[in-house]
């Protein structure tokens, strides 16, 4: 027997203080293994404005590619403590800050590997369904090969690709729309 | 290995990015289409926050504070299902509402209705091994909005759930049936007809507790899983 989906709608403007109130904002507590790092989303609208009221979700894997969860059931050593899920409202300058270790290294179902990535979800006022995207890492010598980027058209790859800042932050805008459009993906 | 992937949503079953009539998508809604990504371990593994320490009043939100909120006390009860009418057990469901007076426990809602300091708003529950999942709560209020001349928002509990896999995260509304605003709501109405009255709790005499509260009826589908291929 076959159910209908339950449609999507906005979180809306006014989420704070009950499912924000228990974020998750540093995913790797002292002791996770992998080099740490400071990730920086910026939420942009259409224009080009920062968006002050979103909701950034983070999703990846441990430093040796493991997820953390029942159907990976590859051979990989899990890290206690480190679940890989974040979740942080942005500030008034639209921006979201994740404490992480880099996510290791995936496989692709048709074989190889996929670049280092972090999956991400953006939720605010005005966006009725979930939108996903994925962040990369610039300089990492796999993004030439990832399959998920050859998806994507050369011209609009960088808008997947976080940079590095002079503080060592990994920074990456997320476009709603307008010139610089992030690519969102149907996952 | 061969992974599990999941079922694709129809057209129909969710609302377009862009909703002209809910003026706030103008700014927001991406206008390249979505690329679609084969499922790979990102997609069909996701957070099932299964660590997660819930406190024994989360899912009554009348027993949050010093004393009982006012309004009408509801019971909101339902089955977390994928697609194929299997329960998703252990899934975490969040909801968040604004009180019987039609105001947000939240700095930035400015309504002139008042605050009571007994309603927080916000509860979580965990669905048991048949997907069920159950929360006392009172009825929300309907609140105007500055969408357009006289906009208002009929009653709605805001519902999050992950579901198990990156792939089905979904944050969804709640609206009780036959509320004459549904006819008004453009964010109601941005999901095509046919799909939006899924959005509506049913009223359930069977679970509503006499002399007590009224009991609403609220199930949840989340894509299912497809059939396993074949090697």
């Amino acid at each position: 027997m076959s159910h209908a989906l339950t449609p999507s709608q906005t979180i809306g403007p006014f989420f704070w203080g009950t499912i924000v109130n228990a974020y998750h904002a540093d995913l790797a507590p002292p002791g996770v293994a992998g080099e740490r790092i400071d990730v920086v989303l910026q939420l942009h609208d259409v224009q080009g404005a920062v968006v002050p009221d979103g909701v950034f979700e983070v999703w990846q894997a441990n430093s040796h590619g493991r997820y953390n969860h029942p159907d990976d059931r590859r051979n990989l050593p899990l890290d206690a403590g480190f679940e890989g899920y974040g979740r942080a409202s942005t500030f008034t300058d639209g921006t979201s800050r994740f404490t992480t270790v880099k996510p290791g290294r995936v496989p692709w179902p048709a074989g190889g590997l996929q670049a280092p990535h972090i999956n991400v979800s953006i939720f605010a006022r005005g966006v009725l369904n979930r939108l996903a995207t994925r962040l990369y890492f610039d300089g990492d010598p796999a993004l030439s090969d990832d399959p998920v980027l050859k998806l994507v058209e050369p011209a609009r790859r960088d808008t997947l690709i976080a940079k590095r800042d002079d503080k060592g932050t990994w920074r990456l805008p997320i476009h709603l729309g307008g010139p610089k459009e992030t690519v969102f993906f149907d996952v | 290995m061969k992974e599990e992937t999941y079922r694709r949503p129809t057209a129909g079953d969710h609302p377009p990015n862009l909703s002209p009539d809910y003026k706030s998508t103008t700014g927001r809604a991406p206008a390249k289409p979505a690329i679609a990504l084969p499922h790979s371990l990102s997609e069909i593994t996701g957070p099932l926050l299964a660590d997660e320490r819930l406190d024994a009043h989360e899912n009554d939100l009348t027993k949050q504070r010093m004393a009982e909120p006012l309004g009408e006390r509801i019971i909101v009860q339902g089955r977390v299902l994928d697609q194929d009418g299997k329960p998703v057990p252990g899934a975490l469901v969040e909801i968040w509402q604004c009180n019987a007076a039609g105001r947000y426990h939240h700095p930035g809602d400015q309504h002139d209705a008042p605050l009571d300091p007994n309603f927080y708003g916000g509860g979580r529950v965990r669905a048991d091994a048949e997907g069920q999942y159950k929360f006392i709560t009172i009825k929300p209020g309907a609140y105007p909005w500055k969408n357009h001349h006289n906009a208002w928002r009929p009653a709605h509990i805001h519902f999050s759930l992950f579901g198990p896999a990156f792939a089905t995260r979904l944050i969804t509304q709640m609206y009780f049936p036959n509320d004459p605003l549904l006819a008004y709501d453009p964010i109601y109405k941005s999901v095509p007809a046919g799909a939006r009255e899924r959005l509506q709790a049913s009223f359930e005499m069977d679970l509503t507790q006499p002399e007590w509260a009224l009991g609403y009826r609220f199930d949840i589908v989340l894509r299912g899983r497809n059939a396993t291929p074949m090697e």
